[in-house]
């Protein structure tokens, strides 16, 4: 607040009217920061906007130059994988052997077809690269979405409710803990005839939605405890209302922030069962076949591997960043 | 069900001073834990009629709050447990009632204020949300009625710029301002009762006498019953009609307010109100009242204030006192002055 700004002979108290002993507290223990504003005329000094949590997480945000970075990575991918055609003209399925079997890359056409070379079966990288982005980014979204939900559920009602719900919940997290998630869904993907994005999700969302689960669980038991839930009881509000209103509001920020880091381990996932030849199949573009099929070649040309693994480096670095950078904001102990 | 639930705040009668709100009987709740069961209140009555207020004070772990969150059915449940009595609101034993049932009284008929009001708001929802989800849920009013009647209310308790600052989140509001706004969350739809538990106790001494004033002005004007939690003699001295003075989940002594102070017929409210501070005791020792309150895992046989009393007998060691009518030096009986103590004629007149 910008108190030389105000003429010298302002006086806060002078806009008080002085009625009766009630604004003592006003004064006295309203702090400057807060208050003042409306102790002085609106011309003099803006009021302050009022905000809530997230709108301090927002400010916060706007300022963290992690954040914008990994927001600008973020945004570019999301064009790519909805529209890859403003990246390249070229076709990536478009194989021609005679001419471009394992081509190297010409670094001075600016994203050509040639940009990053051709792969081993004259396919060009770059439009691989820009067309895989939608396999990973599908990926990492669908299953992060699906175990916020089914997880924060889950955890919610172990959290709320208690006793033997929890308890079931609970015991149904530990033992999925037990199953680690690459060797779960190479079992789980095996069972499909035809892999598909959608399955990967499916296997993916079913073996993480426990890790979302035990946060969310431990967040809520946090904040029912606290007094203004009571006090929401205590005034009469139902269930209903305690959960989403009250509770869901408070308990969410760790969830958010463990969903986006996990984004990006959801997308190496994919890459790797992909890698693995148990992910994601031709004709489907992924970075994870493209590099499985690259490494016959690392060694005669490297950059076939190297451009779809940089691409999947930078996309799980942009989630991780900006899942940090959200943390930061929304942990007020980190402040 | 109960014409009690069904009065709409529009059509609501004023409340008649005097009429009967509240009784409790005979309550008994105890928490089993880990260590064994912890018995918080062993045999509570009170009463509270309309235009009345009831100060409830003791000591921490005396049973005072346990009595009042069980009144307004927010006991953890478990580990709490209501062993025995009957809590009455206008008749009704609201410990029979359904869940459903009971959170229609809460609110609307009876309201709670709590210590801390900072904890007791919700920090992600605006005061005028909050104020006015009051109205959403237990009348279904629209948004906007909701938000003016929110305005209105913080006007009631003289939150300056009410309209202005509706929006405002709890964090923006001093200590004093909150627990306003707790107040008139309470009193949005104007209940029969309110609990107050410990309101001042966050709150610095000039803010205190304010927020008590505002409650005493209310009270006046809506002829709501009042329930005062408190450990603090000064806090009550002025507001309250009668005193319930509370040890290890039983009740002590009760009496009307000045007479307590006058005149206590029970060691442990004579040992508290010589315990308070006073200016011509300058350069003398407090006096303090020896010993630890009690275990309430473990509670003392017979009198349970009797380690830590000095006139204690054998007769104290053994039996517990009943709640016995006082009378003063000629055998009539004060009114309602009340003792539990063996020895409380040696203790009044002595």
């Amino acid at each position: 607040m910008p108190e030389h700004d105000l003429p010298d002979d302002h006086d806060p108290l002078r806009h008080i009217q002085p009625t009766d002993s009630d604004h003592l507290d006003y004064v006295g223990q309203q702090g400057l920061a807060v208050e003042q504003d409306t102790l002085i005329e609106p011309d003099v000094i803006k009021r302050e906007e009022a905000r809530s949590l997230w709108g301090h997480a927002w400010r916060d945000l706007r300022r963290r130059p992690i954040f914008i970075v990994s927001t600008l990575l973020i945004i570019l991918l999301l064009l790519m994988a909805i529209w890859p055609g403003l990246f390249t003209d070229a076709n990536p399925r478009q194989a021609d052997l005679a001419h471009d079997f394992l081509r190297k890359p010409d670094y001075t056409d600016f994203f050509g077809a040639g940009w990053f070379g051709y792969d081993g079966q004259g396919r060009s990288v770059y439009a691989r690269v820009i067309y895989g982005a939608r396999a990973s980014i599908t990926v990492g979204i669908c299953v992060t979405l699906a175990v916020v939900i089914v997880g924060g559920l889950a955890g919610m009602v172990a959290g709320y409710f208690g006793g033997w719900s929890d308890a079931v919940i609970s015991r149904i997290i530990d033992i999925f803990f037990g199953i680690p998630l690459l060797l779960g869904a190479l079992v789980l993907l095996n069972a499909f005839s035809v892999r598909t994005v959608w399955s990967v999700v499916v296997a993916l969302a079913f073996l993480g939605w426990t890790q979302l689960a035990r946060v969310m669980r431990g967040s809520v038991l946090t904040i029912k405890q606290s007094d203004y839930v009571v006090a929401g009881r205590a005034l009469g509000a139902g269930t209903g209302r305690l959960m989403f209103r009250h509770i869901l509001p408070n308990a969410v920020a760790p969830v958010i922030v463990v969903a986006t880091i996990s984004l990006g381990g959801y997308i190496t996932a994919e890459a790797t069962l992909s890698f693995l030849g148990i992910g994601l199949q031709d004709p489907t573009i992924s970075w994870g076949v493209d590099i499985s099929s690259a490494q016959k070649f690392i060694r005669t040309a490297p950059f076939v591997l190297f451009f779809p693994a940089a691409a999947l480096s930078l996309t799980v670095l942009a989630f991780i960043m900006m899942g940090d950078a959200v943390r930061d904001a929304l942990d007020p102990k980190l402040r | 069900m109960t014409t009690a639930l069904e009065t709409t705040p529009k059509a609501k009668e004023r409340l008649v001073p005097g009429t009967p709100l509240l009784e409790v009987r005979d309550l008994h709740v105890e928490f089993k834990t880990r260590d064994g069961i912890a018995k918080a209140v062993n045999g509570v009555n009170y009463s509270v009629a309309a235009g009345e207020t009831l100060a409830v004070l003791g000591e921490s772990g005396s049973g005072k709050s346990v009595t009042a969150q069980t009144i307004m059915g927010i006991l953890d449940m478990p580990p709490g447990r209501v062993t025995a009595g009957e809590i009455l609101y206008r008749g009704q034993d609201m410990l029979k009632m359904s869940g459903e049932e009971r959170r229609k009284i809460r609110g609307r008929k009876i309201a709670m204020i709590f210590q801390d009001a900072l904890s007791s708001l919700n920090p992600v929802l605006s005061v005028g949300y909050q104020l006015g989800e009051m109205f959403r849920v237990h009348e279904g009013a629209s948004k906007k009625e909701a938000k003016a009647k929110a305005i209105e209310l913080m006007d009631r308790v003289r939150i300056p710029a009410a309209a202005q600052r509706v929006g405002d989140y709890p964090h923006q509001f001093s200590g004093g301002m909150r627990q306003r706004i707790m107040i008139a969350m309470a009193l949005a739809l104007q209940p029969d009762l309110i609990i107050a538990d410990e309101p001042t106790t966050a709150l610095d001494v000039t803010v205190q006498a304010q927020v008590m004033d505002l409650l005493a002005e209310l009270q006046a004007e809506y002829h709501m019953g009042l329930i005062l939690i408190t450990h603090d003699l000064g806090v009550v001295a002025d507001v309250a009609d009668k005193i319930a003075v509370m040890y290890a989940g039983r009740i002590v002594e009760t009496a009307p307010v000045h007479d307590l102070y006058a005149s206590p017929a029970h060691p442990y409210t004579k040992g508290l109100l010589r315990s308070i501070p006073r200016l011509d005791q300058k350069g003398e020792e407090l006096y303090a009242i020896k010993g630890l309150p009690p275990n309430l895992y473990k509670v003392p046989a017979g009198c349970a204030f009797n380690p830590r009393c000095d006139v204690a007998t054998d007769l104290c060691r053994t039996e517990i006192p009943a709640l016995h009518q006082v009378t003063d030096r000629d055998g009539a009986e004060l009114a309602g002055r009340k003792s539990a103590c063996h020895l409380w004629k040696e203790t009044l007149h002595g």
